[in-house]
């Protein structure tokens, strides 16, 4: 998959979180990374990317073909991604089964009995049959994570985003999680992830996109982007986080 | 002795006795005290009007809470649209009917508005304007309900597909009925005893009824204590109702 940003410039208020990103990844991407400094502006780009936010300026473009910017073409875009956040992703008051069968039945059009069958097939391979008819309050947090990438999964996205997936999570929980995510990488899913998860991004990532102060200091392959970056601002951030780890 | 600290419906039991007693043996020697006669034999032959008042308490009731339901939710939904006209009105509306004197309404609402409509229903006229004055407070309770789901809620409804409309069938509305869930059982309640302003436009309902009793008798606490009693006996069943509902609604967030 070919992911194009051109000229992508979003402002919350007065403040710039992208201001001009510009990139292109190489035709064949499949796990595309967003790394950079905090503030960086890595967020915004993932939810522009996956249509859940609209660039004031510029445009993207996904296998040459450009994204809309209306709300309807936005949320038919959106009903073909799926998405991850830090934390939070679950709705309260259904439980894990129905957290991922509910999206299957009202947004794209299946049968209760097939939704459901759905979600369990998700559920189990994620290794949380069990909980199938817990509340997220009644999950560890690994395990919530865990049900929100299930249905994201779930209608099988052509791209899947994932922002900072594991930054809310424990070691323990934090490895189960990328266990979890580097499979799917593994398996020829598409995806974007937003992390500071340097060392695993270096395992599952083969293109980098690197932030700072919403503009894209450097986009190449990962290889070339771990081994010698160009730029000094990404050199630098990755000389300080493999400091300690 | 921890038993008795306990919620088994034995220790509750006792204790809902020792205190209904307490407060009995109180009142009994406070009315003692002011040396209170009596005269309960002169208010007993009012009964059919006493309960006819009250039904038409409880008609008035249930007919107004349904449509302040219905009023409250119309009007924090057009508190929150984005057309400015449809915005303008509903906050408009709500200030309004939380900032003037229910009575003032009912005067008005009465004797000019649907006299000028032509409507001569007292019972229906009534019951829509006090449905109108509660419905305002309602679509506070539930503005802030609505408000009280977070932006990441939100944000997870438009990442899973949901249009506006689903995202406030399928995540908003959910949540935000519990959260409303004890401050609309409080308005309800409010409500009901709000209900004996009705007299004022000609309605006999139960507090309406005991005047006429009292009046009749020379008497006062005969008619009053009763008429506690009957609103107690819809309004705490009302509060029963809504903590089960709260209880069967409960999740943790
Ligand atoms: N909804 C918003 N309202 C106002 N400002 C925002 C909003 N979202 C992001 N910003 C601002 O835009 C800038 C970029 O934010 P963004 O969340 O994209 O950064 P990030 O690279 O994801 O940072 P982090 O690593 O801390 O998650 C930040 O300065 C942030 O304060
Ligand atoms: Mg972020």
């Amino acid at each position: 998959m070919k992911l194009e940003g051109i000229n992508l410039t979003k402002t919350f208020g007065s403040h710039h979180a992208l201001s001009g990103a510009e990139f292109c990844t190489s035709d064949d991407a499949r796990v595309i990374a967003l790394l950079g400094p905090s503030g960086g502006g890595k967020s915004t780009l993932l939810r522009v990317l996956g249509c859940l936010l609209v660039p004031e300026i510029g445009s993207v473009s996904m296998d040459g073909e450009v994204l809309p910017h209306d709300e309807v073409g936005a949320l038919a875009e959106r009903r073909k991604n799926g998405f991850v956040f830090q934390g939070y992703n679950l709705f309260p008051h259904l439980t894990a089964l129905e957290n991922i069968a509910l999206p299957l039945r009202s947004v794209h059009g299946m049968t209760a009995p097939d939704a459901c069958a759905r979600a369990q097939e998700l559920l189990e391979r994620l290794g949380l049959s069990s909980h199938a008819n817990k509340r997220p309050s009644q999950l560890s947090g690994g395990q919530q994570q865990r049900a929100a990438i299930a249905r994201a999964l779930a209608p099988k996205p052509r791209l899947l985003l994932l922002d900072e997936p594991t930054s809310a999570l424990d070691p323990v929980m934090t490895g189960e999680v990328l266990d979890v995510i580097r499979e799917l990488a593994e398996s020829g899913q598409n995806i974007v992830l937003a992390t500071h998860e340097i060392s695993f991004a270096r395992q599952v990532a083969d293109w980098v996109v690197f932030l700072a102060e919403g503009k894209v200091v450097e986009s190449s392959a990962a290889t070339d982007f771990f081994t010698q970056p160009k730029n000094p601002l990404a050199k630098r951030y990755l000389e300080g986080l493999s400091k300690y780890r | 002795m921890t038993w008795l600290n306990s919620r088994s419906p034995l220790a509750l039991g006792i204790w809902s006795i020792v205190l209904i007693a307490g407060v009995s043996a109180a009142l009994y020697a406070t009315f003692a005290a002011v040396q209170y006669r009596w005269n309960w034999s002169g208010v007993w032959p009012y009964r059919y009007q006493f309960i006819s008042g009250w039904l038409t308490t409880l008609g008035i009731s249930l007919g107004a809470m349904l449509f302040s339901v219905i009023v409250g939710f119309l009007l924090m939904a057009g508190g929150r649209s984005s057309w400015t006209p449809v915005r303008l009105f509903a906050t408009g509306m709500t200030a309004f009917l939380r900032g003037t004197p229910l009575l003032v309404q009912l005067l008005i609402g009465y004797y000019v508005i649907a006299n000028a409509l032509r409507i001569n229903e007292p019972l229906l006229v009534g019951t829509l304007l006090l449905g109108f004055f509660e419905g305002a407070y309602l679509a506070e309770i539930f503005r802030g309900a609505v408000e009280s789901i977070g932006a990441s809620q939100r944000e997870s409804a438009r990442a899973v597909g949901f249009s506006v409309p689903q995202t406030y069938r399928y995540v908003i509305i959910p949540q935000a009925f519990r959260r409303a869930l004890p401050g609309t059982t409080g308005q309800l309640v409010s409500l009901i005893k709000d209900s004996s302003l009705l007299s004022v436009i000609g309605i006999e309902e139960l507090v309406q009824k005991v005047r006429i009793l009292n009046a009749g008798n020379y008497t006062a606490l005969e008619g009053y204590i009763p008429l506690a009693i009957a609103y107690l006996a819809v309004t705490l069943p009302l509060t029963w109702w809504a903590r089960t509902l709260e209880r069967r609604f409960a999740y943790e967030t």
